[in-house]
């Protein structure tokens, strides 16, 4: 069970930005955004490999006493960062890679919508309760 | 496992232990090898298979070699492996026979019943040779024979487990083979042992946890059994395979708590969950920490206890094996965890002592790993520390705020208390840190002893934190621990030190639009810059975060209030302005003009409405709202046209603005957008075109270099300007959201006008848009009054009456009353007058004004127009008729020819090119009210007839045809056609043949009237005459003027009839009918008709005695090629000037085809004898031309008359180009003259008899 999902345009500004509403909003904004640091890091060390064997799935970006944070990047250098709290041991790196590729998936629905405009904040009903279901599902 | 009856000390370091080797037997010739052994024994590496598909490794053994006891024999039950003998030799040197049945046999017996006892199969007997025995003693047994003994005595299968050693100290070739045979076996048979034992042992170990799940297994006891295996394995040097027994047990114990947390609770584990009571951190200075060992013997052990001594394990195996940084990222992971797992178990632990214990642990790593790791390594490496640092940090912080130290005051007795209570769960300094200054646990101590140091240790630790972020690129990571230390600037009250990472922070959020770490710092910074005093600055973020709808609306009410506040409190000091941009405060959203186009005359009223969107949350009252704008005086600007307005629309004329980029990060939205225009460039000459393109107008804002601090710089950046053209408008309240401002201005200067700035004012606060942008303009224009007047259908047609469009653009002008325009019209076009003519009057938008009637009065040439009276800047329409008036050809005399007047000379009309109509222009004066001068308008009315003339001979009698072409679009009614003759003759009579009076005239048709000429006398040589016909537009029934008919004048010369030329073809004698191939006989009879005329008188008359004769010569022509004239064709006679003349030529011509043939041709020419000496021969068309002057005159005056007419320049060369080549010439006889009388006669022509071959070829 994720306790935010984000999603960050190439330019890293945020596209999309939920947390779970019981905790404070901006502390998930501050951590996700200082986990670009990290995706930057590792997007640049995976940028030396080859273009068809790139891994999209990022791992564990980096662990906070109370949560860790997992990133994600497609193709287009569009992040995906999840943090998940630290107590939920349940999540394994296959959990949470599934979650991600679920994740890819709608986020693709969103951009072949021929009315949204890439780079515009997501604002999709169906991208909303894909990440409404990751944050609550247990896993 | 019972500790008491243990025979050893629980070990060890176990670096320094080596599998251990019994040795029994002659303990001094082992005493003797030893040396030898223990170094040659590591030099190879062998290679060790494992069992369960364990990758096989090449291993260097070591061995500790002790004196056999049977102590060390571990007894049944015992998993001690460190102690366990894996191997026990027995060393002889016996030689002989006797001493071995006596004394060695005996002793081996003894070893191997002690061994079987304990049922250990590993051992080796090791017969050691000396040649320098064999010498001593003559009387030995070969070799062999102890050595096999021994075989066979002890080694029933297994004779492999007896071994020679020879000579093993000497130094030769044999004594080197002997020693590598036997080492070889050694180390197999070692491996050996350690594959059966360890194999033993892990199987043991296996059932051990199997049964964890029973009652009473204790996870305490199975860790000392794994961590055996990982000391023998590290004992072996095997680090990997050791580290894995440590991270099995580490994953078991997680699993536990994981289990626990899920309610899954074993028994064993409650013995974790007792409260924290000691936090003193890792210590990982020691290879082994031997007092947490003995806890978790003891059980005695707390789960920090546990986590810190394997982890403390782990580490040293880490290190052992080069993986310093996997040290760091583990210590990380296992702070994290550890604090998970206490609060998982609901361990109680004292505030702030997990802190401390992070904090201490951090440390200890980052120490741990900077003993032995060199400074480059540990720099290039800081990826992976600076976690750990940036984790003590945050751990400092907490207890630098749990502990009062961050506060302004210090800390209170109930800090100070929990400050000791913290200092003593750390217990005493270990003393391998105790003689280090900077051992974490001194840092720590001296860190919560007072508020200065605090600060110094904080300080040091997050500028070393962000230093390190800053130096690996983590630059978010860097400035949210500057916002931290912001923070804690904030609680110390030095907001100047918070400031710069505040701003760092804020600009890093909003380059990269977040939006809610922005507002947060924003709000963040507006308290500092309150303490700061900075009031611009503080307003500013006030503004943008009493906009800042991620707040709540008390904040937001909060901030809008602090703005209005200040700008109502310090009025006492006017003059002074702080400006702040307006986007946080108002946007501007559209604006539009009215007049729609934005373009106004001089004096004209224009208001601009500005749509402003208030982002305050509360309503503002504004003193003022100004629009600076900038005025250039643009010359010969189109827009400034009226022309231009009145083709120009604007669908709706609003300017929309594009969002205020606020919500998305500079790196995108600052770039304004592309604003691309077509381009296109024609050549002067024929405005064909030369390129097309496409041209970016803002490419300097868009290729300019990023700033990298625009948005925060605003402020500074802001200028007032002071434009000398404002709009105003005072007293403004703005309603949260959309507001609508009016602007209203006279205009004054034509010219153009920028809107540049919008500002907003509220006391000495002036909220400034310092760019209106995209570029709105309005013109303002001055317009010279104009006269337009243009035909309302294509062309004008000559003689009826046509409409023409009379446009006024009063522009300044106001047309009063009584404004008239004066028409001073040529007398050859009228201007129709009707009674009723009405002018509309348009304002230049196209807007119907008014509708009035026009009067026109008309005397004499001058036509008067009555204006009505019109505003400036209003166009008055109004239509006219006009009729282009042949004039009387009378009053016409020689000057410019009437314009519907074609005579046969030449005249200034030129053809209109698409319909070959004639044109006329007729210029009409125009005195305009507003102007000293007048408006000359040509207009150009096109002839629509054309007409042509042709004479007509039967015989004498003589007929005149005309021909006229209707070349319009329009139909006509044709009537009244008169042919007059103007030459006066009374004695000839022109008579019609035309039988209709009135006749309809369709476009594009042409007409034809013919008369006959009669005369009673001799008729004169040239006949001038005038045909008429009336003319109106077969469309309209009634015309309210009378109009002029259409004449056409020509002249009609020596068109009386001199000679008849007849011919006749007659059958060859005897035949009836002619016949193709036979001569036929031709009769030209050439008959003069009167006697002799005025026009005889040319150099072909000869006169003698009183008969006058002329040359004429005859050609007969067959063009068709129907005969072949035989013989002479063309001959010259003589004819008297007399009537009834007659000559008579025969010819023979043959008939070429048959059928009815018509007949050649017989030309009739004058000929022009050369003997005359002054006489210039003229061609036959100037011969016309010339007829009516004088010759003789004419011929002098050659150079003169030149000037009159063209053609006599061409006469004055020809004439002295004849001079010189006197030659006979032929003339021709004008039309008319010659009248041929068989002229479309035929003649039957049979087709000769002869010729009826038909030539029929077949192939």
């Amino acid at each position: 069970m994720a306790v935010c999902i984000a999603v960050i345009a190439k330019e890293n500004y945020p596209l999309y930005i939920r947390s779970i509403p019981t905790e404070n909003e901006l502390k998930f904004h501050y951590m996700v955004h200082t986990s670009l640091d990290v995706v930057d890091e590792k997007i640049s060390a995976l940028g030396k490999a080859l273009v068809d064997q790139r891994e999209l799935y990022l791992g564990l970006l980096y662990p906070t006493e109370d949560h860790k944070v997992y990133g994600y990047v497609t193709n287009s250098k569009v992040k995906f960062v999840m943090v998940v709290d630290s107590s939920n041991t349940a999540l394994r790196d296959n959990e949470i890679r599934s979650m991600f590729r679920k994740l890819h998936n709608s986020y693709t629905d969103v951009m072949c919508n021929p009315f949204y405009n890439p780079g515009d904040r997501i604002h999709s009903r169906a991208f909303d309760s894909t990440v409404t279901s990751m944050m609550t599902q247990v896993c | 496992m019972d500790a008491p009856e243990e025979p050893l000390p629980p070990v060890i370091y176990t670096m320094e232990n080596k599998p251990i080797v019994t040795c029994a037997g002659d303990q001094n010739l082992f005493t003797s090898i030893y040396p030898t052994l223990s170094q040659q024994l590591p030099r190879e590496p062998v290679e060790w298979r494992r069992s369960y598909g364990r990758a096989p490794k090449m291993i260097h053994l070591e061995s500790n070699f002790v004196q056999f006891k049977e102590e060390l024999l571990p007894k049944e039950g015992n998993k001690a492996l460190l102690t366990f003998p894996f191997l026990h030799i027995y060393w002889t040197e016996c030689c002989d026979t006797e001493v071995y049945k006596a004394t060695v046999k005996d002793d081996l017996t003894k070893w191997q019943n002690v061994l079987k006892a304990h049922s250990s199969v590993d051992w080796l007997i090791v017969v050691v040779e000396n040649d320098a025995k064999k010498k001593n003693k003559t009387n030995i047994l070969p070799r062999t024979s102890i050595v096999d003994k021994i075989r066979n005595d002890f080694c029933n299968k297994q004779s492999d487990r007896c071994v020679v050693l020879s000579d093993p100290l000497k130094d030769s070739s044999r004594t080197q083979e002997s020693w590598n045979a036997f080492l070889t076996k050694l180390r197999t048979l070692l491996l050996m042992s350690f594959t059966k034992n360890l194999g033993k042992f892990e199987d043991d170990m296996r059932t051990l946890r199997e049964k964890r799940t029973e009652p009473g297994w204790s996870f305490c006891e199975y860790f000392m059994v794994q961590e055996e295996l990982a000391f023998v394995f590290e004992m072996l040097q095997q680090f990997e395979d050791a580290l894995v027994q440590y991270d099995e047990l580490d994953a078991l114990f997680s699993q536990y708590v994981v289990n626990f947390g899920a309610g899954d609770g074993a028994n064993w584990l409650t013995f974790f969950c007792q409260p924290v009571k000691s936090w003193n951190g890792l210590i990982l200075r020691k290879p082994i920490d031997m007092e947490k060992r003995e806890l978790i013997q003891k059980q005695e052990a707390t789960l920090l206890d546990l986590r810190s001594y394997l982890f403390s394990r782990q580490c040293t195996l880490l290190l052992f094996l080069q993986r310093p940084w996997e040290v760091a990222q583990r210590a990380l992971e296992l702070l994290h965890s550890c604090v998970q797992e206490l609060k998982l178990l609901e361990v109680s632990v004292p505030p702030g002592a997990l802190d401390c214990w992070v904090f201490l642990s951090c440390l200890e790593v980052l120490q741990r790993i900077e003993g032995c790791c060199d400074r480059a390594q540990i720099d290039s490496n800081i990826a992976h520390t600076v976690g750990l640092w940036s984790y003590a940090t945050e751990k400092l912080k907490s207890l630098g705020y749990l502990c009062g130290l961050v506060s302004e005051k210090g800390p209170d007795s109930e800090d100070l208390n929990r400050t000791v209570d913290l200092l003593a769960g750390l217990g005493a300094e270990r003393p391998e840190t105790a003689n280090t200054a900077q051992s974490p646990y001194k840092k720590l101590k001296e860190a919560l002893s007072s508020v200065e140091a605090f600060e110094k240790h904080y300080l040091d630790l997050s500028h070393a934190t962000i230093e390190m972020y800053t130096s690996i690129g983590r630059i978010r990571s860097a400035k949210f621990v500057g916002k931290d230390l912001a923070e804690f600037y904030m609680r110390k009250r030095s907001p100047q030190k918070a400031e710069p990472y505040l701003q760092g922070a804020l600009k890093n959020y909003l380059a990269e639009g977040w939006a809610l770490p922005i507002t947060h710092t924003r709000k963040q910074l507006a308290e500092c810059q309150k303490h700061l005093g900075q009031v611009e600055n503080y307003l500013q973020t006030s503004s943008l975060l009493a906009s800042d709808a991620h707040l709540t609306e008390e904040e937001r009410k909060h901030f809008c209030q602090e703005i209005l506040s200040f700008a109502s409190q310090q009025t006492e000091s006017p003059g002074h302005k702080i400006v702040l941009p307006m986007h946080s405060f108002a946007q501007l959203k559209s604006l539009h003009f009215d007049p729609l186009n934005a373009v106004v005359h001089v004096g004209g009223v224009l208001s601009v409405e500005i749509m402003l969107w208030s982002q305050m949350p509360i309503s503002v009252h504004v003193e003022q709202i100004t629009v600076s704008v900038h005025f250039s005086i643009e010359k010969n600007n189109y827009r400034k046209t009226a022309e231009w307005l009145t083709k120009h629309k604007t669908s709706n004329g609003i300017v929309h603005f594009p969002q205020e980029p606020v919500p998305f990060p500079a790196s995108q939205n600052s770039l304004p957008a592309l604003e691309l225009y077509e381009m296109f460039e024609r050549s002067p000459s024929d405005n064909s075109l030369n390129t097309t393109g496409i041209i970016c107008k803002n490419v300097h804002m868009l290729l300019r270099r990023q700033e990298s601090s625009s948005s925060l710089d605003v402020p500074s950046t802001v200028a007032l300007e002071d434009g000398a053209h404002v709009l105003k408008c005072s007293s403004v309240t703005l309603e949260p959201g959309p507001n609508k401002v009016l602007f209203r201005t006279q205009a004054k200067e034509p010219g153009t006008y920028t809107l540049r700035q919008l500002c907003a004012s509220m006391g000495p606060l002036w909220f400034v848009l310092p760019h209106v942008y995209p570029i709105v303009q309005y013109d303002v224009y001055s317009q010279e009054p104009q006269l337009h007047v243009e035909p309302l259908a294509d062309s004008l047609l000559a003689g009826i009456p046509q409409k023409v469009k009379f446009t006024v653009m009063t522009g300044h002008y106001t047309v009063k009353s009584g404004d008239s325009l004066q028409l001073s019209n040529a007398e050859a076009m009228l201007i129709l007058c009707p009674a009723e003519n009405r002018a509309v009057i348009y304002s230049n938008t196209r807007e119907k004004f008014s509708d009035t009637s026009l009067r026109i009065q008309s005397s004499g040439k001058v036509t008067s127009i009555s204006l009505p009276a019109a505003p400036a800047y209003h166009l008055i329409e109004f239509e006219l008729d006009v009729l282009s008036l042949p004039s009387a050809p009378a009053s016409r005399g020689d000057s410019v020819q009437p314009a519907l007047k074609e005579p046969p000379g030449s005249c200034p009309e030129r053809p209109a090119a698409s319909q070959g109509m004639v044109t006329t222009d007729h210029k009409v004066s125009i005195d305009c009210p507003w102007s000293i001068y007048s408006t000359v308008i040509a207009l150009t009315f096109s002839v629509p007839f054309q007409t042509t003339h042709t004479l007509l001979s039967a015989g004498t009698r003589k007929y005149v045809q005309i021909c006229v072409q209707n070349l319009s679009e329009l139909d006509f009614r044709l009537s009244d056609s008169t042919l007059t003759d103007t030459g006066d003759s009374a004695d000839l009579d022109l008579v019609p043949l035309n039988t209709q009076s009135q006749q309809l005239f369709h476009s594009q048709q042409s007409v034809f009237f013919v008369w006959e000429l009669k005369w009673t006398r001799e008729p004169p040589p040239a006949l001038h005459c005038c045909f008429s016909v009336g003319f109106s537009p077969a469309s309209e029934e009634r015309l309210s003027v009378s109009l002029q008919p259409y004449t056409y004048e020509f002249q009609v010369e020596n068109f009386f009839t001199l000679y008849n030329v007849k011919a006749e073809i007659f059958p060859p004698l005897g035949m009836e009918y002619c016949k193709t191939g036979s001569l036929c006989s031709l009769e030209v009879s050439i008959t003069r008709l009167s006697d002799l005329l005025e026009v005889d008188k040319d150099e072909a008359l000869t006169e003698s005695e009183e008969y006058f004769t002329t040359k004429l010569m005859y050609e007969v022509v067959d063009n068709s090629s129907n005969w072949a004239v035989c013989g002479k064709s063309s001959g010259l006679l003589s004819m008297p000037v007399a009537a009834q003349a007659t000559h008579r030529v025969h010819m023979e011509v043959m008939p070429l085809f048959a059928g009815h043939l018509p007949f050649p041709d017989v030309r009739l020419f004058k000929y022009l004898p050369h003997h005359s000496a002054h006489s210039s021969q003229l061609d036959a068309d100037s011969w016309i031309e010339n007829d009516s002057l004088s010759v003789d005159k004419h011929v002098d005056d050659a150079v003169d008359s030149s000037s009159i007419k063209s053609r006599g320049s061409m006469h004055s060369t020809s004439s002295t180009e004849h001079r010189g080549l006197p030659m006979p010439r032929l003339q021709a006889f004008p039309p008319g003259q010659v009248f041929n009388s068989s002229i479309g006669m035929q003649v039957f022509v049979i087709p000769s008899k002869e010729d009826h071959v038909l030539e029929v070829s077949v192939t």
